[in-house]
């Protein structure tokens, strides 16, 4: 079971929050080239550790946040705003 | 090797089953070898007992990182169909099915393949609409299906919920008489000593940690034990995928997400058949020891821990109970999670890649173990002609960048939803 800590509503059950994916990938301009569209909707790290991930709070505040989470112990690192640098917060 | 036969019990027991053979050999890895498949599993083990079987190549090493059937091969439900709608995913699964029909006379080890039925449950009108078209997309590609009404399947499993008080009424179902069950460790011993008989050799304990590239050709691979060479080498390391091409410098439409399934107590005989619930994503068997045999959707978020949380479990256990509200006071006796590799659009990739004599099998998201012999068929295929079988050309590897991605849901690149 997780508890996530959301930045607006502090720490809450994780089934509070709906699963939005890995948030370390950058939405290209809308003019990027088409190898780059396509590393954007295609192409995953999947790494096995550490993952930047969004979640929305639905049965909150509705707000998405980002989480840093070990995939493999499914410990939360670090929680923050969708614009926040999770290194920074994490430390 | 001795083959299996109530001949060679006889034997054994008048000699006081003392002098059994293992079933595979132990061997030391040689230097090189003409093809390496990375990964022990019931797929890699397949695709080594083809490549020998159909195409002669018996120079072969399955390299394994831990032991053989402690991976998903071992923590499934044992499920088998070919069910689907689209052409690609019906040709192969088929393929894979006939396969599984004779595969007990083709390894000559007992792999408990039972045709008990697999019966989806439709619980509107909407739902056996669809199944109509499901099951008529099937049989124009040659599969057994058969569109039941509400009396029909209560005939066919009357513990399910047929009172008034369902909070989901059923109202028909979609009927594959071919599916059935397998038992899944057999599945793995059974090609792994059918394999080694033809001169494969089994390296146990043997993580691969690196690829031999020379420019863009596959020259071989790092291991634990060692450096070995390899003119082809084959990765069917299923949920894990990512991990292992990486180290060969690939990124692929993948991501790994955690599959939960659960046994219950042994119960006398009450399911003779698979039952998918139509109103969530819920399925059930009963195994030869009487355990109820479970499972439901994915956690939904990336995970590599082999073990899942408990929201999901409560969420399948809910579904089961309001399908067959008699299993509320079963006791469960295991719960596990396997990690699955979710692919991009729900559909495997057998294919070659950019480096020379390199070949993945891989996204299997939750359909892996049915199509273990049909995996292992083409693959083979694959890898020993540089080039895919017409069974698996719609699993290449570059669909995605050419827009012919094989959505069976229609849930697009979202992997937690497939």
């Amino acid at each position: 079971m997780f508890v996530i800590h959301c930045p607006w509503c502090g720490d809450c059950d994780g089934t509070e929050f709906s699963y939005g994916g890995d948030a370390s990938r950058q939405r290209p301009a809308p003019d990027a080239d088409f190898d780059t569209w396509y590393d954007f909707v295609y192409l995953r790290d999947n790494p096995r550790g550490p993952h930047d991930e969004y979640w929305q709070h639905v049965s909150g505040c509705r707000q998405w946040l980002k989480v840093r989470r070990d995939v493999l112990t499914h410990r939360i690192l670090a929680t923050g705003t969708p614009a926040d640098n999770l290194d920074e917060v994490a430390s | 090797m001795s083959r299996y036969s109530v001949f060679a019990i006889v034997r054994h027991a008048l000699s006081g089953n003392r002098d059994w053979q293992p079933a595979w050999r132990d061997p030391e890895p040689k230097r090189h070898y003409d093809v390496i498949i990375v990964g022990g599993g019931g797929h890699g083990l397949a695709t080594a007992f083809y490549l020998a079987k159909n195409h002669g190549i018996t120079n072969v090493a399955v390299l394994e990182k831990g032991y053989i059937g402690g991976g998903n091969v071992g923590r499934n439900t044992t499920i088998v169909r070919s069910n689907y709608m689209l052409d690609d995913n019906a040709r192969f699964y088929e393929h894979s099915l006939k396969l599984w029909e004779n595969l007990s006379q083709e390894l000559n080890y007992n792999v408990m393949f039972s045709q008990r039925g697999v019966l989806n449950l439709a619980h509107s009108k909407a739902q056996m609409d669809a199944y109509a078209r499901r099951g008529n997309a099937m049989r124009l590609n040659g599969i057994d299906a058969e569109l039941l009404d509400r009396e029909d399947v209560q005939r066919f499993v009357p513990e399910l919920d047929f009172s008034d008080n369902a909070r989901f009424p059923i109202w028909g179902g979609l009927l594959q008489p071919r599916g059935g069950t397998a038992r899944h460790d057999a599945v793995a011993w059974g090609f792994a000593r059918a394999a080694d008989s033809l001169g494969v050799d089994i390296i146990q304990n043997c993580e691969v940690t690196g690829f031999k590239i020379d420019g863009d050709r596959v020259l071989g691979v790092e291991t634990s034990r060692g450096v070995i060479g390899a003119g082809k080498v084959g990765i069917a390391v299923a949920g894990h995928t990512s991990q292992v091409a990486k180290l060969a410098g690939l990124k692929l439409p993948i991501e790994s997400h955690v599959l939960q399934a659960f046994v219950s107590e042994p119960l006398k005989p009450l399911v003779d058949t698979v039952i998918t619930f139509g109103a969530g994503h819920f399925y059930l068997s009963q195994s030869d020891k009487g355990g109820l045999v479970f499972g439901g959707d994915i956690d939904g978020y990336n995970s590599y821990a082999q073990r899942g949380n408990l929201p999901v479990a409560e969420h399948v256990i809910g579904e089961g109970v309001s399908m067959m509200p008699c299993l509320s006071r079963t006791r469960l006796l295991r719960h596990w999670g396997g990690i699955m590799d979710m692919s991009m659009d729900g559909s495997p990739i057998i294919d070659r890649t950019d480096i020379d004599g390199l070949y993945l099998n891989s996204g299997w998201c939750y359909g892996g173990f049915k199509a273990t012999p049909g995996s292992g068929w083409v693959f083979a295929h694959t890898i020993a002609h540089d080039e895919p079988h017409e069974f698996n050309r719609g699993f290449r590897l570059d669909r995605f960048r050419r827009g012919y991605a094989l959505d069976e849901r229609g849930a697009g690149p979202t992997p937690n939803l497939h």
